[in-house]
């Protein structure tokens, strides 16, 4: 157990370090905040309606919830797809404990590229936009909020991740992920939705991350235009909870499953279908 | 010929010393079988090749022995354990060299090579110390110069040789190599012959690889299986495989300018009957018994045709 976390912690480091020494992967890191910071940037001037407080300020919050959520959903998925794909589990599976080393890799490295993606984010958002603040008790929210959000989102993008075959079918995954973005109050505000849009929100942990990163950089006067106007953290931790012990509970045996089937033909067979469809 | 039959007494190992040891392996998918009852074993430090033509299952036997893949039927022990519930003790004792296609692009070699061999540490023994050195692993597989470059950047034949560290970074007491070689340049492909010769006589790795460049197996292997249509067709050395299929030899000679071939099944008689009738015209005289290639096809061919 103890050298499974050693050489899962030393793997996730290794990658973690790689992804800031790759073009490709600092272009990903730096696009998306320098496109987020840029749009609330020009929103800086629009109001929360009702109220003098930033638009921007209000919206930039719950991106960072989805973002948590993208993560540990998105990136867990695709990299086990295409990681099984192109051999990398093949080789973990040959070596004595390597499966467990390398899930625990995957959970370091993209719990450390989330958090990278977020201060990239965060640190300029503090200060091009008015009215972000965070006090002691927001901070002692972060404390429990974001590891509740990994261990609530990897688990279920580790299953996700288990049952595609093929990365090309990826986009399967992305477009229920973007519709639940749409009604969890990201961008537009889940009070606005008809009623049975917000419960169906509020049953997917997006919902709930956003709010809960809301409550951590927003003033407790905004609470005002949530759903009962109230930032609901037992209700937040609650519902991710559920969704942790789902995950958690689901996911050994899906990658199980997975990892069975894992054998040198079955990579080279997906290596020549690859390849077919790449030529075409 | 029926050569299967006498496979059971043939050559045989002692249970003590069997490093992998297979009786009546089964394997059906649907209604085909791909494995119809395959025997075989194999003892400490020697080179097994695994020979037959596509389709013949021997991916699939490898596959099974490597623990990867689960059988229909069959007794299989592999270094003791069956392979299909083995844990990780027994996986930190074997070596399988895969390969690779785009995995771990972004990593340095060096760095790949020691981060894999931390899983072995923990089952270092006495008597094999796990896992391989990182420097003296680079310098056995010939990696030295390439030890800091990422491995996306590394030409084919640089990759099957970092696949091959890869697979021996544990120290193994049995490595499996399927096609080890596809791909390789003349020259990759005779500092690998080596690198397998050192593993064999120095640390005593038994080997089971599979090839189709036949005189590779020759000159590796101790020992060579023919798989064909899921039956194992014949198991023996290349010598003993060649005197089984009673193949004829080639002799070529020249007399007064001519050139002269014939094929005999006793060449030594052949040659005697030459000189006698000849003696001091014969010249360029060149005697070439079945090489391992030609008993192959031969063996394939009686097997398919029997089939049929």
């Amino acid at each position: 157990m103890m050298t499974v976390l050693r050489t899962g912690f030393a793997r996730g480091g290794i990658e973690l370090r790689q992804t800031l020494t790759t073009f490709a992967d600092l272009w990903t890191y730096l696009f998306p905040a320098a496109i987020l910071i840029g749009t609330v940037f020009f929103m800086r001037d629009a109001h929360v309606p009702g109220t003098s407080f930033s638009l921007g300020a209000s919206t930039l919050p719950g991106v960072f919830g989805m973002g948590l959520a993208f993560g540990g959903l998105v990136t867990v998925a695709q990299l086990l797809v295409v990681e099984r794909e192109d051999g990398t589990l093949l080789r973990a599976k040959a070596a004595p404990n390597g499966m467990g080393g390398y899930l625990v890799g995957k959970a370091v490295v993209v719990g450390g590229m989330t958090a990278i993606s977020l201060a990239l984010q965060l640190v300029p958002g503090l200060f091009l936009v008015d009215g972000l603040h965070v006090s002691l008790s927001g901070w002692l929210n972060l404390l429990w909020l974001v590891p509740l959000a990994f261990v609530a989102t990897m688990p279920i993008g580790a299953v996700i991740g288990s049952t595609f075959e093929n990365p090309r079918n990826l986009g399967l995954v992305m477009l229920p992920v973007f519709g639940l973005v749409a009604i969890s109050g990201i961008f537009y505000p889940i009070t606005g939705m008809p009623g049975w849009l917000q419960a169906v929100g509020q049953v997917f942990p997006i919902y709930w991350l956003g709010l809960g990163m809301r409550s951590v950089f927003l003033p407790d006067s905004l609470a005002v235009v949530e759903l009962t106007h109230s930032w609901r953290h037992l209700e937040t931790f609650g519902v991710l909870a559920v969704w942790a012990v789902l995950g958690l509970s689901l996911a050994p045996w899906f990658l199980r499953q997975m990892a069975r089937r894992e054998s040198g033909s079955a990579v080279a067979a997906r290596r020549e279908r690859a390849m077919a469809t790449v030529g075409r | 010929m029926t050569l299967t039959g006498e496979l059971d007494t043939g050559t045989e190992v002692p249970a003590g010393e069997r490093v992998i040891d297979v009786r009546d392996l089964r394997m059906r998918y649907g209604t085909t079988d791909v494995l119809a009852g395959v025997s075989f074993t194999a003892r400490r430090g020697e080179v097994l090749a695994l020979l037959g033509p596509n389709g013949a299952g021997k991916t699939t036997t490898i596959e099974i022995l490597e623990g990867f893949r689960m059988r229909s039927a069959g007794e299989v022990r592999v270094l003791g354990a069956d392979p299909a519930s083995a844990g990780e003790h027994w996986r930190a004792r074997v070596g399988v060299v895969l390969q690779s296609w785009r995995d771990h692009g972004k990593w340095r070699v060096r760095e790949l090579l020691k981060h894999l061999g931390t899983y072995y540490a923990a089952y270092s023994t006495p008597e094999i110390s796990r896992p391989w050195p990182v420097d003296d692993l680079l310098d056995a597989v010939g990696l030295t110069a390439h030890a800091g470059q990422r491995v996306m950047r590394l030409s084919g034949g640089q990759r099957r040789r970092l696949d091959v560290a890869i697979g021996i970074v544990g120290r193994p007491e049995l490595l499996f190599l399927d096609e080890p070689t596809t791909g390789f340049d003349p020259a990759a492909r005779r500092e690998f012959h080596d690198l397998v010769h050192r593993l064999t006589d120095v640390d005593d790795t038994t080997i089971l690889l599979t090839t189709h460049d036949l005189d590779e197996a020759e000159k590796l292997a101790d020992r060579i299986v023919i798989l064909a249509g899921g039956r194992i067709i014949a198991d023996g050395s290349a010598d003993e495989l060649s005197r089984q299929v009673a193949g004829q030899t080639e002799i070529r000679w020249t007399r007064d300018g001519q050139r002269f071939i014939h094929s005999a099944a006793d060449a030594t008689a052949f040659v005697r009957q030459l000189f006698l009738q000849y003696g001091e015209d014969i010249g360029d005289l060149e005697v070439r018994r079945d090489n391992l290639e030609d008993t192959y096809m031969k063996l394939v061919f009686d097997a398919e045709g029997g089939a049929r």
